[in-house]
């Protein structure tokens, strides 16, 4: 079963304070920014601060993504230099436009592993796609490498690239929002939703939350802790879901036991789709309860 | 005869002030009030020794009172919570006998029982007459409820009002009236508004602040407290104020309405009771400028006196119906005992004000603090000041974990149900530990300064000198 991704809230990986707090609010997962956060006269001293985080603290179960610089600069093997060895959960490469991308980022990963004896394959990926030729590669982009557990998608540089105007009713990026989560579910890997840059606007915050959520995002970014709750709130199954998914495991149950092939509940035919989204549902709910926001 | 009298000087030398006698004050003028070092002074110049104060509480502005102790002028005190330059150098030894701290429930029921012996109490009074009728929600230094003066007014042997807006007679409406007062003084200013209350007061923005907020919330919801008529208390602190913030959006989500909100009131408070979600309020201490508007303006914001609010007198007061409080801290042990007496050196830096009322009238007495503050964990071994037992303390809820009183096992049980992160308070401190070590243990000197007074009267802890 995937990982619940509700909520990634965004820490500056300059900032030992959010570094040493950033996983007790309340988010699934937290990413260490050393790319667009960081200045360029701090990119050494934030990605030193991040490995000391990773060697030195312990996240109690929220995941650690760690945003590394784009493969057009300098900066990202570096940073994998550095913070491979300590093990995070993911590495989310930013401004990736094909599988050529996910290829040259895993070899380098691969490399270090060997170097250094670690796991393999244990530390995954969640590209950031965020220009039309990602969004248009999207599909091989999430086919690329078994690491790939997530599409996330950036929609303030990729409306730059198009030349759209970012607006709060996202009208400019409902194709590529549509794209991005037909390519990860068609790749069967999660879908990550831009966030919301208005810190203040809750209002809006939820609005936006609800459309990537009925279009099929899996969570949501965040860059301010303030957007935790409201977002994890959303993505989280309400109580007629859960009840819905609960009645459709018991169908599945009572069909199984009594050898009938079609299922069907409320009149409506049951196919392993509806069956996998139900268990997902159920596991959310199990693994969150309602305590993490 | 008229009651009005020129000076406070003429005033102390009418109610026959002599060497040794006990001069009180109230605190709702906080770190603006003036009347406490103006009356100080007339004292001093009037050349009295061995006077005994004790004032509901000491704030930074009454730094003068450093100089008459060194000059012996002021050689016992009794208040409820000290903090400031007052507060250091009893902590460094200054005063030959102990500082005597009450709560606000224990120093009516010490005034009552003739514990503490009131000579003449000095009654700041932002609106008076010329007999004495007054009330704190007009004039220029208003500060709404004047709820700890009222003990002071009915026991103590001579009342003086002290006013910087007199009226015509009567001054309605009347808080304290005029058949408890003796004499008047009309003073040109009694507080400076800015040190009485803040304007706004506001949540925290602070994300650890928030997620323990939202954590206490959760709590409250899951508690079995949470149902129409429940009453709640909460302190003008972030996290505090946060938490209502959030229990605010529970309680319309589920559309529940409860009696009553107790306690210093701050304007949080007060939209709670506008937006009917509390039929009342019962008002000690004003916080905020919206609370003494709403005080002036809402007759279902009662203004209640100290004795009202906590006294644990046979006859009841209003925490012990309280449903829930929550509470801060500088530290608290493995046995749940809480520090707000004194900080990490062993300085005194407050006082239990209500903290051991509340937690002792309430249903669930809730302790709302950050894991660490300025690196230090938060949860000790042993507390270096018992200001509230353990035994009335029934939640810890920290950014990393709550936890729960093995005593009220039923509570765990609900809060670990509902999903919420449940941890053993030693695990807890062994957490805490792991990332920030462990602290010192605090070295003391061999003289008491202070003695922590519990409401019923026994002697709960004892505060020794700093080194």
């Amino acid at each position: 079963m995937a990982r619940i991704r509700r909520t990634m809230l965004f820490v500056p990986g300059n900032n030992p304070g959010m570094l040493f707090n950033g996983c007790v609010l309340g988010a699934d997962s937290v990413i260490f920014d050393l790319e667009d956060a960081i200045s360029l006269g701090e990119k050494d001293s934030a990605r030193i601060l991040v490995r000391n985080a990773l060697e030195t603290l312990n996240y109690n179960g929220t995941e650690i993504i760690i945003r590394i610089n784009a493969i057009n600069t300098s900066f990202w093997q570096k940073d994998l230099d550095m913070i491979i060895p300590k093990n995070p959960n993911i590495i989310m490469p930013p401004k990736i436009e094909s599988k050529e991308d996910i290829i040259e980022i895993e070899n380098y990963i691969t490399k270090i592993e060997e170097r250094d004896n670690l796991v393999k394959n244990e530390i995954k990926l969640i590209p950031l796609i965020e220009s039309a030729l990602g969004v248009e590669n999207a599909f091989e982009i999430a086919k690329a490498s078994s690491r790939v557990v997530a599409l996330f998608l950036g929609a303030e540089d990729l409306t730059a690239n198009l030349g759209a105007k970012r607006t709060v009713e996202g009208k400019e990026i409902f194709y590529s929002r549509s794209r991005v989560v037909i390519a990860a579910k068609a790749a069967n890997i999660q879908a990550i939703d831009t966030p919301y840059t208005d810190i203040n606007d809750e209002e809006g915050l939820i609005k936006d939350s609800k459309i990537a959520k009925d279009m099929g995002f899996d969570g949501k970014a965040a860059i301010s802790p303030r957007h935790v709750e409201e977002i994890n709130k959303i993505f989280t199954p309400s109580y007629e879901e859960i009840e819905y998914s609960r009645r459709v495991i018991e169908a599945i149950e009572k069909a199984e036991k009594e050898g009938k092939g079609v299922i069907s509940l409320d009149g409506q035919m049951i196919d392993a789709p509806i069956v996998e989204r139900a268990k997902y549902v159920i596991s959310i709910f199990e693994n969150v309860k309602g305590g993490r926001y | 005869m008229s009651k009005l009298v020129n000076s406070l000087e003429e005033a102390i030398k009418i109610c026959g002030l002599e060497d040794g006698m006990t001069v009180s004050f109230h605190h709702h003028l906080r770190n603006g009030d003036f009347v406490l070092n103006d009356v100080m002074r007339a004292i001093d110049k009037l050349g009295f020794k061995n006077i005994k104060i004790a004032p509901s509480a000491i704030f930074p502005v009454h730094e003068p009172l450093v100089d008459l102790i060194k000059k012996g002028v002021v050689t016992e005190i009794t208040t409820n919570y000290m903090s400031g330059p007052v507060a250091k150098a009893i902590s460094e030894g200054i005063m030959d006998k102990p500082v005597i701290f009450h709560s606000h429930g224990g120093r009516p029921r010490a005034i009552e029982n003739n514990e503490i012996k009131i000579d003449i109490a000095f009654i700041a009074a932002p609106t008076c007459d010329r007999e004495g009728n007054m009330n704190g929600i007009n004039g220029p230094s208003a500060c709404g409820s004047l709820g700890y003066a009222y003990s002071d007014a009915m026991y103590a042997n001579k009342v003086i009002a002290v006013t910087d807006n007199l009226v015509d007679y009567p001054a309605t409406p009347i808080s304290i009236s005029q058949t408890e007062v003796d004499y008047v003084v009309q003073l040109n200013s009694i507080g400076d508004p800015k040190g009485i209350v803040s304007g706004t007061t506001q949540i925290t923005r602070d994300p650890v602040g928030l997620t323990i907020a939202r954590y206490a919330s959760r709590v409250i919801e899951h508690s079995g407290l949470l149902k129409d008529g429940f009453s709640f208390q909460t302190g003008a602190g972030g996290a505090s104020l946060a938490t209502a913030f959030y229990l605010k959006k529970i309680l319309k989500e589920k559309n529940i309405k409860g009696s009553f909100g107790l306690g210093g009131i701050t304007g949080y408070m007060v939209n709670f009771l506008e937006e009917e979600l509390f039929e009342g309020l019962l008002d000690v201490q004003c916080f905020d400028l919206a609370a003494i508007e709403s005080l002036r303006e809402n007759s279902n914001h009662q203004e209640i006196s100290a004795s009202f609010y906590a006294n644990p007198s046979p006859k009841g007061c209003a925490v012990d119906n309280l449903d829930i409080v929550i509470l801060g801290a500088t530290e608290i042990d493995k046995f749940f005992n809480v520090n707000v007496h004194t900080d990490s050196n062993g300085y005194i830096i407050g006082g239990s004000g209500g903290h051991s009322d509340t937690a002792a009238g309430s249903k669930l007495c809730m302790i709302v603090a950050p894991l660490f503050r300025a690196r230090l964990p938060i949860v000790v071994e042993k507390v270096h000041t018992i200001t509230t037992p353990g035994e009335t303390v029934d939640v810890l809820v920290t950014e990393r974990g709550i936890s729960v009183n093995p005593k009220n096992i039923m509570l765990k049980e609900k809060l670990v149900n509902a999903g919420l992160p449940i941890i053993d308070i030693q695990d807890l401190k062994e957490m805490a530990e792991k990332i920030a070590g462990k602290p010192n243990s605090i070295i003391v000197g061999d003289k008491t300064v202070g003695k922590v007074i519990y409401r019923d009267g026994t002697v709960l802890d004892i505060i020794k000198s700093v080194i």
